[in-house]
């Protein structure tokens, strides 16, 4: 049982402050992933509830422990590295055991945790190799083997699919929430890939430059964003952005478009305010080619540059108020490249954003 | 004319192999002759004394040769060894030291660039039982009250020999190990933090490990240099007092040119040369063990 709270965690290399005064509560089993572009205090962040990267400031709690001051082997916590850190010298099974031996478990302890761990990950083939006869799929379930055989309080992930290719990276994401369903521990994991963070996470904790924008489930920070920032880094593609200004009772784009006020924001906005309009690829779809829309909608004509046909659907790059922007088509049909549409907007599902503070008025 | 007969590739690398014949092959393959003949420097004519092996026999059965290889082999082992933990220790530290690092792995190898025979002179008189600084300092200390025979007493001139020869050649270890310090990866060593290993057991299980190439290429080096070991035991006691330091190359020298006989000198010298060519044969053997246990080499 173990939860990991963070309370106001600075980190400073001299004086260059890169984590600033974060919160985080992580729950028991709850699986948590840190998200953000690279460079944005992730793998710091992580360091340091390792006991990796000393602290600059503030209080880590793991369990019941304040821990700020322990070294990693007392913290009882197990990581995977993004470069798997494998020892080179050692045998698969001497890998996975090593924590064990360090602790002077006894050998047939040691051989059935190895065991149970080689299984669960299905390394039973490899146990006498050395990691340097590895590929990179195999090491990967190595580090994550090696994490897993000590039953730690929490597994720490750093980037750990990053250099594998795309086709592993799917496959080994669907294990690692395996292996979270089999083995219930508090999972934090660091990467900078919103789909991994989509498709694993309990919770989302989305970082920029060393402070936390987000949190919630994957659908609350999908649906609500709460700036700019948030909205185009969740989701693929990421959301279409049109700045513009409040007008009477409609919303000013340049080029002449003008669109009603969502109903959500009417009585928010003030007349004048500028204002940055944002909707999903989802939202946006040729007439005939869209999903059923509840509330108001709006009919725009564009004409599409490109298509990306993905087989399911369509997606369409176009131009609106001179911005680009993506839309989808579904149940697709050829689109001639300069093809002029009409395009359906759901407004019930746009987002406004202020101009100036970039935050959701919502 | 021959030549034109000779491939081109031959006759571009003939130079090559003029020039190594005549600075290598010829001495080595005169030594060799020689040590088959009663050659002594004082009578040329001896150089065509053909005596089989006559040299070898003597030198086998000879207990003043057998007593310089074992004092060379006591002497290499003790050395080699405590240059070992010493430059370990060293660079360690220096590993450990942020600011000014640079500077301290210059210091370091200041020892390495004095000339052997110029490290001889100075613990020569460093260990000077009269005028030393070592007697000269316990005695002002009160520490002994007489003169300590540090280069006469046979065991206390083997110590003071191995103490000029380590202060000289640990930064040999010390750089070395420096170097293989540097290029382990962080990742394992955070790995072993993790996986709940103390400083010791991280040492243990993961650095030495990776440094242990680095140590067996500076003791296959260091074990040639010591076994052919001669400028400064030649001048801290010149082998004596009454062979009590005697090792193989200050017999082998004494032989050869202060008793002239070098024929029977070049003929030790090639037995001594097994025991180098072991040396390095067997730090080699546990270099690549080493690197095959890091998974880099088969
Ligand atoms: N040892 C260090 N010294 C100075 N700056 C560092 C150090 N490690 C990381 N940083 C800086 O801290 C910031 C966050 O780094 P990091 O946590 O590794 O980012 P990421 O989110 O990509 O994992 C980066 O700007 C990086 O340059
Ligand atoms: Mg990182």
């Amino acid at each position: 049982m173990a939860q990991v709270i963070l309370k106001n965690i600075v980190k400073n290399y001299g004086k260059l402050e890169v984590v600033h005064s974060i919160n985080l509560d992580v729950a028991h089993n709850e699986f948590v992933v840190l998200v953000g572009p690279s460079g944005c205090g992730k793998s710091t962040t992580l360091r340091m509830i390792a006991g990796l990267e000393s602290i600059s400031g503030g209080e880590i709690i793991i369990g019941d422990n304040v821990v700020n001051n322990l070294p990693p082997r007392d913290r009882n916590i197990s990581m995977v590295f993004q470069n798997y850190a494998l020892y080179p010298h050692m045998t698969v099974r001497e890998n996975l055991g090593f924590s064990l031996k360090i602790a002077k478990r006894d050998q047939t302890e040691i051989d059935k945790s190895v065991d149970e761990a080689s299984k669960i990950l299905s390394l039973e083939d490899y146990m006498d190799r050395k990691p340097g006869a590895l590929s990179g799929g195999q090491r990967q379930r190595v580090a994550m083997g090696r994490a897993i055989v000590r039953h730690p309080d929490v597994f720490l992930f750093d980037e750990p699919l990053s250099n594998l290719d795309a086709k592993l990276r799917a496959q080994m994401r669907v294990e690692i929430k395996k292996l979270h369903q089999k083995i219930q521990t508090t999972i934090i994991y660091v990467t900078h890939d919103q789909v991994e963070a989509m498709t694993l996470a309990d919770r989302i904790v989305i970082m920029r430059d060393g402070n936390i924008e987000q949190q919630g489930s994957p659908t609350q920070v999908f649906e609500n964003p709460i700036n700019t920032f948030v909205a185009t880094f969740i989701g693929s593609p990421p959301m279409n952005l049109l700045p513009g200004r409040v007008g009477k009772n409609m919303l000013e784009f340049s080029g002449g478009l003008i669109l009603p006020i969502p109903i959500d924001f009417k009585d928010i906005v003030k007349p004048g305010q500028d204002i940055i309009l944002g909707f999903r690829a989802d939202h946006i779809m040729p007439v005939g080619h869209d999903l059923t829309i509840d509330g108001d909608s709006a009919m725009i004509e564009m004409s599409v540059g490109v298509s990306e046909p993905l087989g399911t659907e369509t997606l369409l790059y176009t131009q609106l108020a001179g911005q680009e922007i993506l839309a989808k088509m579904l149940r697709p049909r050829i689109v001639q490249d300069g093809e002029t549409l009409t395009f359906n907007l759901d407004l019930g599902q746009c987002n406004l954003f202020d101009a100036v503070t970039q935050r959701n008025l919502r | 004319m021959i030549y034109k007969k000779l491939p081109q590739w031959f006759l571009l690398i003939l130079p090559a192999i003029i020039i190594l014949a005549a600075v290598i092959l010829i001495p080595l393959l005169f030594s060799l002759y020689s040590s088959f003949t009663s050659y002594r420097l004082t009578r040329p004519d001896t150089l065509f004394n053909w005596i089989g092996t006559f040299n070898y026999e003597k030198a086998v059965k000879s207990g003043v040769f057998w007593a310089a290889f074992g004092r060379t082999i006591l002497f290499l082992t003790i050395a080699l060894n405590l240059e070992m933990f010493l430059g370990l220790g060293l660079a360690l530290l220096v590993s450990r030291v942020t600011r000014g690092q640079r500077m301290l792995r210059t210091i370091m190898m200041f020892p390495m660039m004095f000339s052997p025979v110029l490290v001889g002179f100075q613990f020569k008189f460093i260990f000077n039982d009269n005028v030393g600084l070592v007697n000269n300092a316990l005695q002002s200390l009160g520490l002994s009250n007489s003169a300590i025979p540090w280069l006469v007493d046979e065991k206390l001139a083997m110590f003071s020999i191995i103490f000029a020869e380590v202060w000289m050649s640990t930064s040999v270890f010390a750089i070395l190990i420096l170097a293989g310090l540097f290029s382990i990866p962080q990742d394992p060593q955070e790995a072993a933090k993790v996986d709940g290993c103390t400083p010791w057991q991280s040492f243990r299980h993961i650095t030495l490990p990776f440094i242990m190439p680095f140590i067996f290429i500076a003791m296959a080096i260091r074990s040639l240099d010591v076994a052919r070991a001669y400028d400064i035991v030649q001048v801290m006691t010149n082998g004596g007092p009454a062979r009590r330091t005697e090792i193989l190359w200050t017999l082998i020298g004494r032989t050869g040119y202060v008793d002239a006989k070098m024929g029977y000198a070049n003929a030790m010298g090639y037995v001594s040369i097994f025991l180098a060519i072991f040396f390095t044969i067997y730090f080699f053997k546990k270099l690549n063990a080493a690197r095959v246990e890091l998974g880099m080499a088969r």
